[in-house]
């Protein structure tokens, strides 16, 4: 009973998380309904017995991407109205093409079992004794470790990736060189001057 | 009593207004990166779903992957964003046709 209100509560908010993120008229707010989804989604994995990937959906998404997000929409300055020009335009094309689309994907879902057995009584862990952090540790670290690196691999290239796309060489700026201070002797950086008095000195 | 139907469905409804995100909000790509979130949010929904009502773990790793690709092309695609607003001042993506051929 208290679970299927969970999950109506999460679920509900989940989708109206989604739909305020595409409808929203400013971007700021779409990132902020983002984040709402978000953190319902993570409630559902929780219902669902996933509590490391809830935690990692927090973590990932609310703690980093959205941020990101936040971030270039308020470095940008867009404006965004005119952005929203053709959005009554398409407005009908897209209703009807996502009415078509849900209603195909309900009729699959009506259909058949999936071949899962039975509603799963208790979303207990699957390997009996192990918390479910214990045991996707235990399979990505032995079974699946390639792909764990592989993963690793896919983030590194993204990281270098941005950072190439975004760095970019400013002109005109005075950086330290190191090697031009080491290179300086007294004899052609001081010079001894005996100025007439009352005549003043040049630099 | 909640099934494997009710998480599916909720998956179902998330892609579809990430689709329809992208549908609306032609010229707006922050918004549309915000959808392929959405979309890739929905799968694993569905990923996670799957993996509980059968009582593998493999969806759950699986899962853990679709978010490292999102998070890396969520990293990507704003540096994008950020070095065509430098150069051209708007994010009206409907203005990319210089790479036509």
């Amino acid at each position: 009973m208290i679970a299927a209100l969970a999950f109506y509560l999460f679920a509900g908010f989940v989708i109206l998380g989604g739909a305020l993120t595409i409808l929203s008229r400013n971007p700021v707010h779409s990132v902020l309904w983002l984040i709402l989804a978000f953190f319902n989604a993570a409630g559902l994995f929780v219902l669902l017995g996933a509590e490391f990937l809830a935690m990692i959906l927090v973590i990932v998404y609310v703690g980093a991407v959205a941020v990101l997000f936040l971030f270039v929409v308020m470095m940008l300055d867009v404006d965004f109205a005119q952005l929203r020009a053709g959005f009554a335009k398409y407005l009908p094309f897209g209703i009807g093409l996502a009415v078509v689309l849900l209603a195909e994907l309900l009729l699959i879902l009506g259909g058949g079992s999936f071949g899962v057995s039975s509603p799963a009584v208790s979303h207990a862990p699957v390997i009996a004794g192990m918390t479910n952090t214990q045991a996707l540790g235990s399979l990505i670290y032995t079974r699946y470790v390639y792909v764990f690196q592989a993963a690793g691999m896919v983030l590194l290239t993204a990281m270098i990736g941005a950072i190439v796309l975004t760095h970019r060489q400013r002109p005109g700026i005075r950086k330290q060189n190191i090697g031009m201070q080491n290179a300086r002797t007294p004899a052609e950086s001081t010079s001894k001057v005996q100025p007439a008095s009352g005549e003043g000195v040049t630099l | 009593m909640i099934g494997l139907g009710h998480y599916l469905a909720v998956g179902a409804i998330l892609f579809v207004l990430g689709v329809l995100g992208i549908f609306i909000n032609r010229k707006n790509v922050i918004i549309i990166l915000m959808s392929i979130e959405l979309i890739l949010l929905s799968v694993n929904i569905n990923l996670v779903a799957f993996s509980s009502f059968a009582h593998d773990l493999v969806g759950q790793v699986f899962a853990m992957f679709v978010l490292t690709v999102a998070a890396g092309e969520a990293a990507i695609g704003l540096a994008i964003l950020v070095v065509y607003f430098r150069n051209r001042g708007t994010i009206a993506v409907d203005d990319i046709n210089q790479m036509k051929g």
